[in-house]
């Protein structure tokens, strides 16, 4: 009971030095405001907006921004682009974050594993990753996509198929290192299976890193989403998404051009947010990494 | 040197096993599975389509199947073409050289822009400069390419009409110049976010190699700044680089296909994204495997280059 406490109290001093490098870091609080709004913006928006976003006045269309009741102005078929963005960033949103979630969890099962056992089943695991590195991610991502039913779920999962490599890797570089440490002998010599050894006296120690690659995660999630969007394989209309959103665009680029520029600026807000996050939790967490 | 080429060509061996075995359950997820150019056609009754399974050894066990695919593309044989009925190596091949064009001349632009940036970040760190190319890098890094690419379109063609919106040349005009002036947008668009990435880590490298001892001792005997600089450090932090110029090769053909896209540029990404609208199903196999197989071999040559120009990673 005793070590329980010690390590309650720890964990206790060391969150609060991680806040409190947390809030000196100016770009990652930004980062914090900016995708708090807009997912504020997303969830309550829709509700205050004079206009929904599948109703179609084909009166009013091409409607510029900043006029009359069209905030942001109109579509081609005359609906709502503010109504259209808002509806979108909660798809968009909420399909980087559960492919995140879902490319996290396999990450790390994949890396425990690959770091505590070590030998033949590291070397195929780590081989295997390798593997899907190899393929540019949009090349097998559309591939995916084209074939597969591509449903709101199912473009979650092949996100997360594509991206679940960063973490497995960051966790088993993490894990091997652990694994010689003293606690992990005593908690062997106790004769704890592999199982409670791996998750529940390893893992915990690997949250800092994760956390910081699942928020990079997030970003990378929400960018292939609009890509796949974008190019006609991803979400599919009627449901809007900040990808699919710019679908059609190009053809008015001259003569609407806020069909192009608006949700490109959603994306790269939300984007942005999260690498700024990713970043200032990086530097409170002092997780060492390579990557930008 | 021998052993670690064994051991280099040895490990982009089995990496080819893994991408090949990947490939194969992504061909048989497509509906209809191989036998999908059949499938298509409304005619087909289920009997027509056994007996095709038949002939086609469908029907032998998986791994018979997975072994006979990588016994065909070995020999070259990658399938043909639903759409014009030719190999799908040739038609790979007439769209290789214009990605090859826009990659080249986006990856020139990211080094020569990205070690510029990533120098100078690193001999004047934590100035404005070195905090804006930080914060910058991170904003290029969310920046949809392809939206990049419709801005720029937008500015450059449709407002300024400076630049062309897409294609890689004017029909009737075959001049170097005309092929340039093409070029241009679609290379800076594709070379953003690769300048974002080569300037931190040229940054990192950089900052690295200046706090070596060498680096002290040639300023100690004098040497000018401005050649420790040329000839010691930026050498010594470009090695690494040629390593991230392997990984990042799979990302640079992720940017090309979207980049291709919205200029309309005749490439391996054009390609693959028409063969998919057209369901052309080995043309799209044929190309995921080409660019995980380009994917490999680059990062191979990368290694081998690394090992050439430095002794201390031949030794090791």
């Amino acid at each position: 009971m005793t070590t329980l406490t010690a390590d309650q109290a720890q964990s206790h001093w060391w969150q609060s030095r991680v806040m409190r490098r947390f809030r000196s870091h100016r770009l990652a609080l930004l980062g914090l405001c900016m995708i708090s709004l807009l997912t504020l913006a997303c969830v309550i928006g829709p509700y205050l907006l004079p206009y929904d976003s599948l109703y179609i006045d084909l009166r009013a269309r091409f409607a510029p921004p900043f006029s009359g009741d069209h905030y942001l102005g109109t579509d081609p078929l005359g609906r709502d682009v503010a109504a259209r963005l808002l509806m979108a960033g909660r798809i968009s949103l909420l399909v980087g974050f559960s492919a995140m979630i879902l490319a996290t969890m396999v990450g790390t099962v994949v890396g425990v594993i690959a770091g505590y056992r070590g030998g033949w089943i590291s070397a195929v695991l780590m081989r295997i990753v390798d593997g899907f590195l190899s393929y540019p991610s949009i090349f097998l991502l559309l591939a995916l996509a084209a074939v597969l039913k591509p449903s709101p779920m199912m473009i979650t999962v092949i996100i997360a198929v594509t991206g679940w490599m960063e973490v497995a890797r960051i966790v088993e570089a993490e894990v091997r290192s652990l694994k010689e440490r003293e606690f992990v002998l005593a908690g062997r010599m106790l004769g704890l299976s592999r199982m409670h050894i791996m998750f529940r006296e390893i893992l915990p120690n690997v949250t800092g890193p994760i956390i910081v690659a699942a928020t990079l995660t997030v970003a990378r999630a929400i960018l292939l989403e609009a890509y796949i969007s974008f190019l006609g394989f991803g979400i599919q209309p009627p449901l809007p998404s900040w990808g699919n959103m710019l679908n059609g665009a190009q053809q008015y680029l001259a003569s609407a051009p806020w069909l192009a520029i608006i949700p490109g600026i959603a994306i790269t807000i939300a984007v942005s947010s999260f690498n700024f996050i990713g970043d200032g939790l990086r530097d409170a967490l002092d997780v060492r990494n390579d990557t930008v | 040197m021998p052993a670690f080429l064994l051991n280099r060509f040895m490990q982009s061996a089995v990496l080819l096993v893994i991408v090949s075995i990947i490939g194969f359950t992504v061909l048989n997820l497509i509906p209809g599975g191989p036998m999908s150019q059949y499938a298509l056609d409304p005619g087909m009754t289920q009997e027509d389509m056994n007996r095709l399974a038949e002939q086609l050894g469908l029907n032998r066990p998986i791994w018979v199947q997975y072994l006979e695919w990588v016994w065909r593309l070995l020999h070259g044989d990658w399938g043909t073409s639903f759409r014009d009925g030719a190999p799908v190596l040739t038609v790979i091949s007439r769209h290789i050289f214009a990605t090859l064009l826009l990659m080249g001349s986006s990856t020139v632009i990211a080094i020569a822009v990205g070690t510029w940036i990533g120098i100078r970040g690193a001999t004047h760190r934590y100035s404005i400069f070195d905090y804006t190319a930080t914060v910058g890098a991170m904003i290029a890094l969310s920046i949809p390419t392809f939206w990049f690419g419709l801005v720029g379109i937008y500015v450059f063609s449709l407002q300024l009409g400076w630049l062309p919106a897409g294609n890689m040349y004017t029909i009737g005009d075959g001049s170097v110049l005309n092929y340039l002036h093409h070029l241009i947008m679609p290379s800076v668009v594709l070379a953003l976010v690769h300048i974002a990435i080569w300037s931190r880590y040229m940054r990192t490298a950089t900052l690295d190699v200046i706090s070596q001892e060498f680096v002290k001792t040639a300023r100690a005997k004098g040497v000018s700044e401005r050649r420790v600089l040329m000839k010691h450090v930026v050498g010594n932090a470009l090695l690494p680089m040629i390593t991230l110029a392997g990984v990042q090769l799979p990302a640079i053909l992720t940017g090309a296909l979207v980049t291709e896209t919205v200029f309309t540029w005749p490439g391996m990404g054009r390609l693959f994204l028409d063969s998919l609208g057209y369901s052309d199903y080995p043309v799209v196999m044929g190309l995921l495997m080409f660019s995980a197989v380009l994917t490999i071999a680059g990062n191979l040559i990368a290694d081998i280059v690394v090992a050439l120009v430095d002794p201390r990673i031949r030794l090791a």
